[in-house]
């Protein structure tokens, strides 16, 4: 057990906690944000997808020691209900199916949309390797050029 | 600063009130009903009027409710907001939405009016469950039928009142308009201090599909904005006061038993509690990754049992598969046409267990109360899970409740209630709430696959091109979209059970997509041999106009008759399931010098009669289609000595952005036909069209499913 500080969503914590402990568990079960995903566990499906400053990193594969003092943000960080842009694309192409992969989706876009505001198809497969088992692939793309689009 | 620590998790604002978690023991009928539920008018469906009895009666056995018992009611409560309760559950195939359209439609309402309560054992009438594509052709119709009955009935409820013929009454936008003074009432209004409940009156004209207004259109998934501001609540976010998290010890291998087990290192804090009752382990802590540690001390020895492995699953399910002593006439007919015929075929096809994957791994919330057990779990089956509940315990399933709130995604991998049996079984034990939430591997190991199975077939044509002879048995994989949609002189169809070694299970579209991968496999080959386009060939052996109707759908939009670049094939596909038609067409290149196969792009048509909402249909005909997808090409279940070789998703591939190919869905709106499930027949399409197109660009004839795990290589 250790103390650990970190920022999420802009606010501080002072977390007791195991060092090694995945980030994704001190988010959920610690600080209560529950909009972040266990999917795998092994960073390969993107479900718990959380920013750390800019980046879209895949949560349940970092000890949460590794992140102290840095800004984390979560999908509940992006806006207070929805209305950031991307999100508001998400709304508006009606993406969503069963919406459990879709906070990752959308971390991941946002990060994505920040190092490059006009990803071409070859960009969103590229860096977008998020799993959707519903299926929405096409509409996430769309969703990403609309919100894009609209800056 | 907030301090965090686990000690802190109880001041934390709750996802759940405690009150809404009293279950009252009751279970609502026509005496109780305005009691439990406040004023108003309400109509309740019985299950006679929902289910054709006999079909009803094959799945449920003993859980057959009583005929004239309620399956789903919708109530306008005194301040005008609407009420529909049904058992079926949302799992991402948008029924919310789609059941709420059909009935603001037909009762003249605002859709926002309408509130769906779904899933709940204590609030929603008795429903077997939501799968086999039964909503739509089931309950859509009925709640059509109630809705307009409900509304006529407010019509004469206002021509009373104001004294005046039912025919001058409108009812429009959720109010009752006096045609002759244009004085309006709600439906609130209306309902006022009444407590009456009523009866569906067949009578009740519906609005024709041509006139629909609000179904038919693509309003937007209810609750769209909680999907995306990662608010929506599912059963593996939610938390209870003084809630601890659960982890269950499983076996190393199918069939192995418990030996014996050291539990003592396990007690790792004083807030760990290791639970042992006959054959099962568990521990409880107050958070995950404690759970998981103590568990990990657990010394347990097991006994292993021989069980068969992937490489020699075929023979195996063939062996152990119930075959007949007595040979049908049918197969000895079909036989000697074969025998008989100059152009003629025999095939083997086999097809690999592959797994659902649901995003969201099984998880339940359990709490036991003065003898009542609350359990929200993630299940197409709540009533199901509750009838587990109570024989595991001995309760009585009126103290149990059962509550599924919308989950992450199922895909007919969700019948099961073992999540919830555990975290009621820990919670009884450790005298607290428990939350379990397997692990992608735990999904993959102790969850259910799709069957795997193998196909026999022998299929002859005549001079004219059409099929004289079809023989086809399948072994294991299950009877649904065996029969043969063409029209043949002797057919011989045969589904033979056997024993599976791995967990099998319901899937999208069950064996329909082994059997028509077979069948489509089949046609092809034929067409071939008789130099025969593959689609004239199929055409000429269909009688199905609305099959016809989808084939020549897809092969307009697809441009079949097209030119194609050297190396690059195209590959056709159709079925039926249930009512609903699809048709794939797929284009495929194969570069010889990497040996990389390409899918370049699908177009589906899909008919599954009158159109809902055609943004939501479109998705699920997608869903399937992408699903579809990874069985076809690479999913399968790795195993042996009774191990998964491959439960994680870095070593069991599902498809991702870059696998998906364009996709073009062409939907037929047929207004003129009643509306069927559309999430399950799109996925059956996929993996024939791709293996045709395969062998139009290669010559290769594949017969396996799936078709290139590891790459196509034409070279060995
Ligand atoms: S849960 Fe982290 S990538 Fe899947
Ligand atoms: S919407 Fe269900 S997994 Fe993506």
């Amino acid at each position: 057990m250790a103390t650990i500080n970190l920022t999420v969503n802009k606010k501080k914590y002072e977390v007791d906690a195991d060092p090694q402990m995945p980030l994704l568990w001190v988010i959920r079960d610690f600080i209560g944000l529950t909009g972040t995903k266990y999917g795998c566990g092994i960073a390969q499906c993107g479900a718990c997808t959380v920013h750390v400053g800019d980046a879209a990193v895949r949560s349940c594969t970092i000890p949460v020691e590794s992140v102290r003092d840095q800004q984390i943000t979560t999908i509940e960080g992006i806006s207070k209900d929805g209305e950031h842009p991307v999100q508001r694309a998400w709304e508006e192409i009606d993406v969503p199916q069963c919406g459990y992969c879709q906070s990752g989706q959308i971390m991941a876009a946002v990060a994505l949309l920040k190092s490059n505001s006009k990803p071409t198809d070859e960009d969103i497969n590229e860096s977008m390797t998020n799993i959707c088992r519903c299926g929405t692939y096409n509409r996430i793309k769309k969703a990403i050029k609309l919100a894009s689009e609209n800056g | 600063m907030d301090k965090l620590s686990l000690a802190d998790k109880t001041q934390r604002p709750k996802a759940i009130n405690a009150s809404e978690i009293q279950s009252s023991g009751y279970t609502i009928n026509r005496r109780n009903f305005f009691k439990l539920l406040g004023g108003g008018v309400a109509i309740a469906l019985t299950h006679s009027y929902v289910y054709a009895w006999q079909e009803l009666g094959q799945s449920m056995g003993s859980a057959l409710p009583d005929e004239e018992s309620i399956a789903a009611w919708i109530h306008i409560l005194e301040d005008g907001s609407i009420s529909v309760f049904t058992g079926k559950v949302e799992v991402g195939q948008n029924i919310r939405t789609s059941l709420a359209q059909l009935v603001a439609e037909e009762l003249a309402v605002p859709l926002p009016r309408i509130t769906m309560t779904m899933g709940d054992t204590l609030l929603c009438p008795y429903d077997q469950g939501t799968y086999g594509s039964r909503t739509t052709p089931y309950m859509g119709p009925k709640l059509r039928k109630a809705a307009a009955s409900l509304k006529e009935a407010l019509v004469e409820m206002a021509a009373t009142q104001w004294k005046i013929p039912k025919e001058s009454v409108q009812a429009k936008d959720g109010q009752l308009i006096h045609s002759g003074s244009g004085q309006a009432l709600d439906y609130g209004e209306i309902t006022k201090g009444k407590k009456i409940l009523l009866p569906v009156n067949d009578q009740a004209a519906l609005t024709p599909p041509q006139q629909w207004t609000i179904a038919g259109t693509s309003v937007p998934k209810t609750n769209g904005r909680d999907f995306v501001s990662g608010k929506h609540q599912y059963v593996s976010d939610m938390e209870l006061p003084d809630m601890v998290y659960g982890k269950i010890l499983r076996a190393p291998s199918y069939g192995a038993s418990l030996v014996s087990a050291a539990i003592e290192k396990a007690q790792v804090s004083a807030n760990v509690t290791v639970v042992q009752e006959e054959g099962f382990i568990g521990v409880t802590a107050p958070d995950p990754q404690t759970a998981a540690n103590a568990l990990a001390k657990i010394d347990a020895q097991w006994h292993a049992a021989p069980q068969p492995a992937k490489a020699e699953i075929f023979t195996y399910l063939k062996e152990n598969s119930r075959q007949n002593n007595n040979e049908d006439p049918a197969q000895a007919e079909a036989r000697k046409a074969f025998e008989a015929s100059t152009i003629r075929l025999e095939q083997r096809v086999e097809v690999q267990y592959i797994a659902h994957v649901p995003l969201e791994p099984r998880a339940a919330v359990a709490t036991w109360g003065d003898g009542q057990l609350t359990v929200w779990t993630g299940t197409q089956r709540p009533f199901g899970v509750q009838e587990e509940l109570a024989e595991a315990f001995s309760v009585p399933k009126s103290s149990i409740r059962v509550f599924m709130p919308d989950t992450g995604s199922a895909y007919g991998g969700k019948h099961s209630g073992e999540a919830a049996l555990e975290a009621a079984r820990l919670a009884k034990a450790v005298g607290k709430p428990v939350k379990v939430v397997w692990t992608r591997e735990e999904e993959f190991k102790w969850a259910y696959f799709r069957p795997a199975g193998l196909i026999e077939m022998a299929a002859a044509v005549d001079d004219d091109g059409l099929i004289s002879s079809w023989e086809f048995h399948n072994y294991n994989s299950g009877g649904a979209g065996i029969d043969l949609p063409y029209e043949a002189s002797v057919k011989h169809i045969q589904f033979h059970p056997s024993r599976t070694p791995l967990k099998q299970g319901s899937y999208r579209a069950l064996a329909s997509t082994a059997n028509i991968f077979a069948i489509e496999s089949m046609m092809d080959d034929l067409a071939r041999q008789l130099k025969q386009n593959p689609l004239d060939f199929r055409l000429a052996n269909l009688k199905d106009e609305r099959l016809k109707g989808v084939l020549k759908a897809a092969a307009g939009k697809f441009g079949w008759e097209k030119e194609k670049v050297a190396d690059h094939g195209y590959g056709i596909a159709c079925g039926f399931v249930k009512n609903s038609y699809i048709a794939t067409c797929v284009e495929v290149a194969y570069n010889r010098s990497s040996e990389q196969l390409s899918v370049l792009r699908i177009v589906a048509a899909f008919d599954c009669g009158a159109i809902v909402n055609p943004l939501h249909l479109e998705n699920q005909v997608m869903g399937c289609v992408l699903q579809g997808l990874g069985g076809a090409l690479f999913e399968e279940v790795d195993f042996k000595d009774g191990r998964i070789l491959n439960p994680s998703l870095s070593s069991y591939r599902v498809p991702r952005f870059a696998d998906i190919p364009p996709l073009d869905i062409v939907l037929l709106d047929r207004k003129d036909i009643p509306s069927a499930g559309a999430g399950e027949t799109p996925i059956v399409g996929i993996a024939p069209a791709i293996r045709n197109a395969i062998a139009d660009a290669t010559g290769v004839k594949l017969s396996s499913l799936p078709l290139i795990p590891q790459g196509l290589k034409l070279t060995n």
